[in-house]
This record gives C-alpha cells, structure tokens and sequence, in this order.
C-alpha cells in the first residue's frame, strides 16, 4: 500500500476549525478513521494548520497511540501494570497471540491485527485488562479472549461488538466525608454567591485543602495567585490523565461524581475569573467521553454551564474535553498544558508557574480531579466541616486505589491519618509482603512499615495503594516499574532520557539471573544522578522503585546475582550465532561462556 | 567586601549579582566556568542538558535556567557535583555512537572539550550503540544522527534566526530523535542554506558543512589552545548578557 | 617502590598497534621505565601467554572470540587492568560496523567483495577465531580498572599514568593529556 492521505482529512479539520491546538485531538480524529499517521497526511495536517511539517511528525512520534505506520486493523494493547501481570496478562497475551496465529509485536500478514503492551489502563480493579482500537475490556479470562478472538477473526467492526465487554465496573467499597455527602448539582456555586467570592476563597484557604493530584500544593494559595494574575484571560485546567500506574480513582469519580467535580473547576472559575476551561482525560478512559459531555450538555441546559451562569450577567464559563494520548508524563502540569496546546508533552522550565503563564501563557488554575470535586465540597459545607477529619497537616480525606492482592480491589475513601494497615484491612489483604503506595512514583513499604500513616507529612498517595503477597517477586515487581519509567520519559533531559534505559537494562539482567555487584552499584549511582539533576518529576521518581527495593530488600536482590565480579553486559555466545550461522561451525571454539573458562 | 546585598556566595565566595541573571550569568561574570551543552548564549535558557547542575541553596538545579538573588548560597564544585556532571557527559557518549579520531569535528567539539574539562577518561556505562541516521543528500551539508546529543539548538536556531523550522523532534525517551522538515526526511528537500544559523550552533559533529573536516591541523583547532573553560570565560568577558 | 619491578603484560586486540608504538614513543624515558618495569607477556616480548602481573596495558576493542579469551587471561593474571585508546575505550574504528549484520560483512568479505571471482567460500576453519555480532569496548566484559583514552594516547600522557601509578597515585591525566583523538 502506497501513502494515502486520511480519507476525512478535511472533515475533520473543519470539525475542529482548523485549530492548531487542537492538533491532538485532530490526529485521534486521523487514527479513527485510518488506524495510523501516513506522511503525506502529516504533510496535509501541517499545511491547512500552518506548522511546521517536522512539529507535527514530532507531535506523532511522540504520543504512543499515534502511530506513523499501518499497524492492524485491530491493534490490541494489553495493559502493563504489575497488577495486570500478577493476575496473568503475559499468559492471556500468548494465549490470544496464539489463537490469532500471530508474533506479538509484529502486524499479522493479512494486517488484521497487532498485539502488544501499554502502560496502565487504569482498571486494576479489574485486571487482566486490555486496549482494542483504544477501548479498554477489563476481567480478561481464557473465555472472554476466545470471544475477542472470534470478533477479530470475524472482522466485526468493534461498534458492533457485545457491549458487556465494554462494561467498566464501579467498586466503592467505603465512602467517607466527600463521597458520602450530597452536593446536588449547582448548590455549591449557590453557596459561593451566598457567601461571596472573598469569603469562599478565605473558607478554602480555612480548609488547608491541598492538592490530591501528588505535590499537595495548597489549592487556595494556587487559586489566589492566579487571579492575582495580570491579564484578561484565565484558564482553568482539570487533569484527569491519571497515568500513574495503579491508580483509577479519577476514573470512578468522573464516571460517578462528574458533577461535583465541574462544580469545582466553576467554582475556581468564579474566584479567579476564568471564561473557559479544560478536561484534559487520558485517552485510556474513552468510555468516559460519552457520559462528560453529557453532564456538560445537562449542566448548559440548567444554566450551570455556558454563558451567564445561575442568571448572573457575565459568569461565563464553559469547559473542553481534550483527550491525552498515551503520555504519562502529560500528568506533568506543565508538559499537560503543551499537549492541551497541541505540542509534544515536555515539562517546560519554571518560574514561570502555570498560574500566571499556563495555557497559552495565560494565568491558569491547574488541579487534580480530587481536588476540584473537594473544593465544590468545602464551597458548600465549609472549612470546619471538612478539617474535622484529618491530621493537622493533612486535613479531610483521601480517595484510594487498592489493587493487587487484596480480596476487594477498588475505591476508598479514608480521613488522612489512616494506618497503611487498616486500609489493606479493610480491602481484605492477607499475607502482606510489602505495600506500593501512589504508584512506581511513589514508596515501597515493607511489612514491618504498615502503621505508618497515610498523610502529606508521612506517607502521601496521590491514590493508588498496591498490595503484594508473600508469593510475589519484588525484583519483579521492581522490574516492571522501571521498564514503565523507560517507555515514559519524555527524552527531554539527558539524566533522565539515559538513566531510565539504563536501569531497565540492569534490572533485566538482575532478573534474568546475569546481574553482578557491579550493576547494583551502577542502579544506585543512575539513582542519585536522576535524582539531583532530572528536569521533572517524572526523573526525580523514577529510580524510587529501584532506591526502594535496594533499601529495604536488598539481601533479595544480593541472592539473585549471578556474580560479585563484572560479567559481560551481553550473551557472549549468542553473539557468535550470526557468525556460527554463516561457516556452519559448531566446535568449542565457536563458543564462549558466561564466566570464561 | 562587596556590598553583601548584591552578593550571593559560590563556593564560600562572594559573588556580585544583578537583577534578573541566572546562576550561569552571574557566574560567569565572576570568572567562574560552570560547564554546559545545550546553551548557547544566544538563545534562551533550554535546560536539557543538565551538565550545569548547581546546588542552589541546597537544592540541585540547572544554573542556566535558574535566576540566583542576592544571599544566595551556590555550590558549584563540589566533588558531589563533579562526579555528577562527568557521569552525565558518559551518559551521552553511552546513548550515541561517538568515534572521535575519526570525527569531523574533533577538536572542535564541546561534548568532547567538556570531557576533558571534567576529566572524563571513560565511558564507565555500556555504549548503547544505536542504530541511528546519516543523511548525505545535501550537496553542502552532512547530517551525522549517531553523534547528536539532543540539544535542540539546531532546532531552536532555525526556528528563531533562520524562520525555517528545519529542523524538529521526534519520538521520545531514549528513541528520541531529531527529525528533518521534509516528507522525505532528506536534508536535500529542505531550504538549508549554507549562511543559515542552524549550520553553525552545532554543538558537536552531528550538523556538518562538507568539504571543512579536518582542514584545521591538529593543535590549531578550537580547544587544543585553549580549553573550553579558558574559551567560555573569554567568550563571557567580551559579550557580558 | 619497594625493589620489586613491576610485572607489565601488554596486548593488541582488535587495535592497529599504534598504542603501542605511542608507549615506545616515550624514547629515553623507556630507559628509565625499564628500571622499573619488566614486561611479561607482550609484542615486545615473545612470551605468548601472561603469568601473574601486576599491571595490563590493552589495546583495542573485541571483534572475536579469541580477543575474549586473551582478555579474560589477562583480567585473571593481572592486578591493575588498562583500557588503552580509543578502541578499547569505546570500541572504536572497528566498532563502526556495529549497526551492519555481521553476515552481511562476512558475505560481503568472503562471497560478493569486489576482487573475488565468485564462488568464495567462508571459512570454517576451527583455528580462525569467529567474529562477534557487535564489536564491543573492554568494559562490556571485563571489569577495567583505567582508561587512557586517545589514538593513540600521547607518550606524554602514557608516561605521565604509568609514573602515578609506579608511584602508587591514582593516575591523573592534567589538562592537554585527556585526548579522545
Ligand atoms: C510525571 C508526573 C505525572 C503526573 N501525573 C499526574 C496525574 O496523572 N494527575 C494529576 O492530577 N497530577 C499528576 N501529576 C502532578 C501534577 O504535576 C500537578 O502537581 C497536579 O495535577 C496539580 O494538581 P493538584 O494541586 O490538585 O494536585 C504528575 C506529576 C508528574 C511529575
Ligand atoms: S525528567 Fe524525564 S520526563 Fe522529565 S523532562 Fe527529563 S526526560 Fe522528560
Ligand atoms: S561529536 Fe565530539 S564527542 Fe562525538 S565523536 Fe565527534 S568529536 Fe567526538
Ligand atoms: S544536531 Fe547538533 S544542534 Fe541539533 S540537536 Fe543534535 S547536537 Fe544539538
């Protein structure tokens, strides 16, 4: 097949007026209608929008679900995360590849389908699950992928698919404070004008909310800096990418809670003075699109949304679903507002803060979903309300993602101040070895740490909590966040685009039974090298896993090496075998051995 | 002593320091060399590199993308940070494929001057060795990919000097990859021109006018006189930004 | 140094020998090295296999087996191993063929080059060592102790690591001896 441009191009950019911002969302537009990026189409894109013709191949080449060449017509992901692993997914992939008759990795001959791996779905609640043409299937069995199969084979368009595959579940196994407590759609912001900007603004700051989505940054200082801001426009910015892996509680309350949520960015809209906003959702929540913009066509409908908000003359505020496209580092605040602008997602320098150069350079309110849905709560029923729960530093409670070996994966609320243990009590954990908490990004706990307490000043979660049992393999575990970091880092700064690549390769050889005293020496010095001079977070965190292991595991990882002397960094005999190939050789001679003689 | 209001200490010095300079400006207005790579005095701060890692306040940063204020305290040379800033210039040698003795630019060549500026003997990690592009199409100009180290000045160069945006970026994490504005991907399919600014910011042998290697005899070239510490302080005292 | 001579072994393996032409660069000073040093295992001497030595001086990357296993007995029989120039270092001139198929360079050599008649054959005899896929730096194999970078390194700046080392310095190449080329 030659190089045909998208058959809708021009559909498409009319939909989105031709909006070089909306670039992303164009090319989501380009993969639906052809399955992948040609050149020529990347040439046509970057002329109606006026780029470069090299920013839009980069915008491409950078977002793992945009792909510059054919790639199946059913291209099927199947999610990477340690708890997809554990609950079997690499025996379900070979077990589709083989009914498919196909090599994982490599598009079958007829081009009907491609199998491979993705980061975290983020419906660990119910794993094994999978991406099919960006749709995410969760509780995959030996049964259900036979059905997939079929479907593939039979080359049913996935519209036509049994919906019950489709189906995401909903686990709220305890509701606290926020999630308990009713927030009927408009009475929060009916309480802000009861109360007057000021007064809600000192009642956030009363409340000492901060910021669910990691960094626990103090919303009402974010909120008062941009509006203190210079300048007419103002944005507001929900990020529902949720990419750290683990975590899927941003997922359960967009689908169950989306209109506390929006209350909340309209809320922040109303104190900083903001005309329009953003929900930026990764890629992988698809199924959510549907039930979003239905909540904003309800809220426009009853006067929540749009112009004029409750009646008042110049409250306007509207919101944009934009969709990520596999880039966990557009979790990133900053590397979020380049991907919103239609560029490749790398975290820009700061100072400048977002609140007062975000998008488009313009004061931008950027917060997690948890946060924007606490905020219309704490609007409505005030400060003293929610800090009666809490510790004094970590004030109201913490939506969860248990995952792993528990009897109840799902979602949690818990006041801050909660032991690690009563937690994974309550989510049924038996045997527990040791505890992830807030994703490879995060901490590994050992048994012996599980009365520490889930608080900003001791063991912060930006959600997820992942149990492993006595029956997993921590090097394993540790493996398979490393391997994540690689694939994720943007490839911006040196430490990081190098280091990450650098520690997949060690732990693999660790893994495999190669590894040496001298590889864990090098992890520990790539450790503190992303450490001290990674450009963001995603480099500062991403030898935690490995600090971690080595840390509180280290005689595990002592016992699994093959050696304390260096041994070679490759297969020394397997690179005779072209050699070995070619002249037809087989004697001692033509082989070498690990250890040398 | 200075006024101690317009100071700010690096290494136990006190360091004069105007409004609005970065940690980089004002250090190099002091005589003090901090070593970079993705930098150009000529264009912003990018930040990528990461081989001027300072301690500000106890706090790692990029000294050329960090503003310093009076009171500051700036640590620079310290046997932490030293062997942090040689481990990063192995890194880049591990991710790309870097043959000097038989490289155009050596001589001539930052990445390598900064090595030796920092006393980096060798590699240490294991080379990656990528499989990565040489582009010859264009009659004047050579595009070598296995020794570029991602620095984006080319990038930034034409796009802000020659309004050209030849050049850009692709992929990401360790296959990030410098890409040519042209469907075929060619260097000949483009408007480079020989003049433009893209050509001459190079930091090391990647960009490549033909028919210029190695016409400067071994001992005449950039830094075999002068090290790159001595050239950049130089560079500083005759353009202070 | 306590009377005792430093036992020395040094190697070529997938170099050109200018290393070691670079180490007898070092004219009359070699003198004074000899008073120090007395050589093992070396092209400068016609022992062929090392026996315990204090000090390897290698030069040259690996291209085969073969140069694996001489790097293997030297790592065994040596204190103190030396990556010596740009080959052992990096890999170096002959590693430009890492991103080709090494079938393709052995066909290309023995079955389709320009100046065979065709009909060649690649040779499987069991003395001629095997290539390997990738050529590789010293340090992919074996633990290196010292780099001495260039191509070849100086005889200043050979001279200059070997005196720190007979000294008991940790070899410190100053400014102007560093050289990658
Ligand atoms: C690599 C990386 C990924 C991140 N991913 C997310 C994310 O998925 N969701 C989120 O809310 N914050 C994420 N963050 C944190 C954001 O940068 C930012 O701090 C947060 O969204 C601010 O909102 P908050 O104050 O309400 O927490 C991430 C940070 C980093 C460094
Ligand atoms: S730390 Fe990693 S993700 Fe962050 S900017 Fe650097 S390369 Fe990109
Ligand atoms: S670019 Fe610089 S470091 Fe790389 S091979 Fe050329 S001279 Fe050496
Ligand atoms: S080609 Fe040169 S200037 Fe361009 S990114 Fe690579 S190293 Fe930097």
């Amino acid at each position: 097949m030659s190089d045909p441009i998208c058959r809708d191009l021009s559909d498409i950019l009319r939909r989105h007026h031709q909006d070089p911002t909306r670039l992303i969302q164009i090319l989501h537009d380009v993969m639906a209608v052809e399955g992948w990026i040609s050149k020529t189409t990347i040439t046509e894109l970057s002329r109606a929008l006026g780029l470069p013709r090299g920013q839009v191949e980069g915008v491409v080449g950078f977002y793992s679900f945009f792909l510059p060449e054919p790639s199946g017509q059913f291209r099927v992901l199947f999610s990477d995360n340690i708890t997809d692993e554990h609950q079997g997914s690499r025996a379900l992939l070979r077990t589709l590849a083989e009914a498919l008759e196909v090599e994982p990795g490599q598009v079958r001959a007829d081009g009907r389908v491609k199998i491979g791996l993705t980061s975290c779905t983020g419906l660990c609640d119910q794993g094994p699950a999978l991406l099919v043409k960006g749709r995410a299937i969760g509780r995959l069995t030996p049964e259900r992928l036979s059905v997939i199969a079929g479907l593939i084979e039979s080359n049913t368009p996935i519209e036509q698919w049994p919906p019950d595959l489709f189906h995401v579940e909903s686990h709220f196994w305890r509701r606290d404070l926020l999630l308990s407590t009713p927030c009927d759609p408009g009475a929060a912001m009916r309480a802000l004008e009861a109360r007057g900007s000021a007064a809600t603004m000192a009642e956030l700051g009363r409340s000492d909310l901060r910021g669910r989505g990691g960094a626990g940054f103090n919303t009402a200082a974010k909120w008062t800096a941009c509006a203190a801001a210079p300048g007419p426009e103002r944005y507001i910015v929900c990020n529902a990418d949720e990419g750290e892996p683990g975590t899927f509680k941003d997922r359960e309350l967009l689908a169950h809670y989306a209109h506390q949520v929006i209350e909340g960015m309209t809320i922040a809209a109303r104190l900083v003075s903001a005309q329009r906003g953003f929900l930026y959702l990764r890629a992988e929540y698809q199924f959510l699109i549907a039930p979003l913009l239905a909540a904003f066509a309800e809220r426009r409908s009853q006067g929540l949304l749009g112009p004029n908000i409750l009646g008042i003359s110049g409250f306007d505020f509207d919101i944009e679903l934009h969709l990520g496209a596999g880039a966990y580092v557009c979790g990133e605040e900053s590397a979020l507002l380049e991907s919103l602008e239609g560029k490749r997602g790398i975290p820009r320098n700061r100072p400048p803060y977002p609140v007062t150069h975000g998008y488009l350079n313009k004061p931008t309110v950027l917060n997690n979903v948890e946060t924007f849905l606490a905020a219309a709560q704490i609007a409505l029923h005030g400060a003293e309300w929610f800090c009666a729960v809490g510790t004094p530093k970590s004030r109201g409670t913490k939506i969860l993602s248990v995952a792993g070996d528990v009897e109840r994966p799902g979602t949690y609320e818990f006041p801050f101040g909660t032991t690690i243990r009563a937690i994974l009590d309550e989510a049924g954990a038996k045997g527990v070895q040791a505890v992830q908490v807030s994703g490879p990004a995060g901490m590994l706990l050992s048994a012996s740490e599980l009365d520490r307490k889930l608080a900003f000043e001791d063991v912060p979660s930006a959600g997820s909590v992942m149990a492993f049992d006595q029956s997993r393999d921590l090097l394993g575990v540790t493996q398979n966040f490393v391997r994540f970091f690689a694939h994720e880092s943007c490839g911006f700064c040196t430490p990081c685009r190098v280091g990450t690549t650098l520690n997949r390769q060690r732990m693999d050889r660790i893994v495999s039974g190669h590894g040496t005293r001298h590889d864990v020496e090098d992890l520990e010095s790539v450790a503190r090298l992303m450490r001290a001079s990674s450009h963001c977070g995603l480099g500062h965190f991403a030898a935690n896993p490995v600090v971690d292991l080595l840390r509180k595991f280290r005689p595990k990882v002592d016992r699994r090496l093959a050696s304390l002397e260096v041994l070679p960094s490759f297969d020394l005999d397997a690179a005779l075998g072209p050699a070995r190939e070619l002249t037809g050789r087989d004697d001692a001679g033509a082989h070498l051995s690990e250890e040398g003689p | 002593m200075s006024d101690p209001k317009n100071t700010f200490s690096l290494d136990g010095h006190e360091v004069p320091v105007t409004a609005g300079q970065t940690i980089l400006q004002a250090a190099e207005a002091s005589g003090s060399w901090i070593p970079t790579l993705c930098h150009h005095p000529e264009f912003e701060p990018h930040g990528s590199c990461r081989v001027c890692t300072v301690k500000l306040n106890g706090r790692t940063v990029s000294a050329c993308t960090t503003p310093v204020r009076a009171g500051d305290v700036v640590e620079l040379d310290t046997e932490e940070l030293k062997g942090l800033r040689q481990n990063l210039v192995q890194f880049l040698f591990t991710e790309g494929n870097h043959f000097c003795p038989s490289c155009e630019q050596s001589g001539d060549c930052r990445l390598q001057a900064v090595g030796y500026a920092l006393g980096v003997t060798g590699g240490h990690y294991n080379p990656l060795f990528p499989s990565r592009r040489v582009d010859a199409s264009h009659p004047d100009v050579l595009l070598e990919l296995n020794r570029c180290i991602l620095c984006e000045l080319c990038v930034r160069a034409s796009a802000q000097v020659d309004k050209k945006d030849i050049f850009a970026l692709s992929g990401r994490g360790i296959d990030k990859q410098l890409v040519v504005n042209a469907e075929s991907g060619r260097l000949a399919d483009t408007n480079l021109a020989l003049s433009d600014k893209a050509l001459s910011v190079c930091p090391v042998g990647a960009i490549l006018k033909k028919r210029q290697g190695f016409l400067v005899p071994i001992g005449k070239r950039t830094y075999d006189e002068r090290s790159i510490r001595e050239r950049d302080l130089d560079r500083a005292k005759e353009d202070p930004q | 140094m306590s009377g005792k001579k430093l036992r020395v072994a040094t190697t070529s393996l997938a170099g050109c020998f200018g290393c070691h032409m670079s180490l007898l660069d070092i004219d009359e000073r070699l003198i004074d090295l000899l008073e120090l040093v007395e050589f093992d295992a070396s092209p400068l001497t016609d022992k062929k296999h090392p026996g315990p030595c204090d000090l390897a001086l290698i030069e040259g990357g690996l291209c085969n087996a073969e140069n694996v296993h001489v790097l293997r007995e030297l790592r065994k029989q040596c204190k103190i191993l030396v990556a010596v120039g740009a080959c052992a270092i990096t890999g170096g001139l002959p590693a430009q063929r890492n991103n080709l198929d090494v079938r393709d360079c052995l066909r290309s050599v023995y079955l389709s080059g320009p100046g065979l008649a065709g009909g060649g054959l690649i040779p499987n005899d069991p003395e001629l060592p095997l290539p390997l896929a990738q050529v590789h730096p010293l340090h992919d194999v074996v633990k290196v102790d010292y780099f001495l970078p260039g191509c070849p390194p100086s005889a200043d700046a050979i001279w200059q690591f070997l005196t720190d080392l007979l000294a008991g310095r940790t070899p410190a190449l100053g400014h102007g001896l560093i050289h990658y080329d």
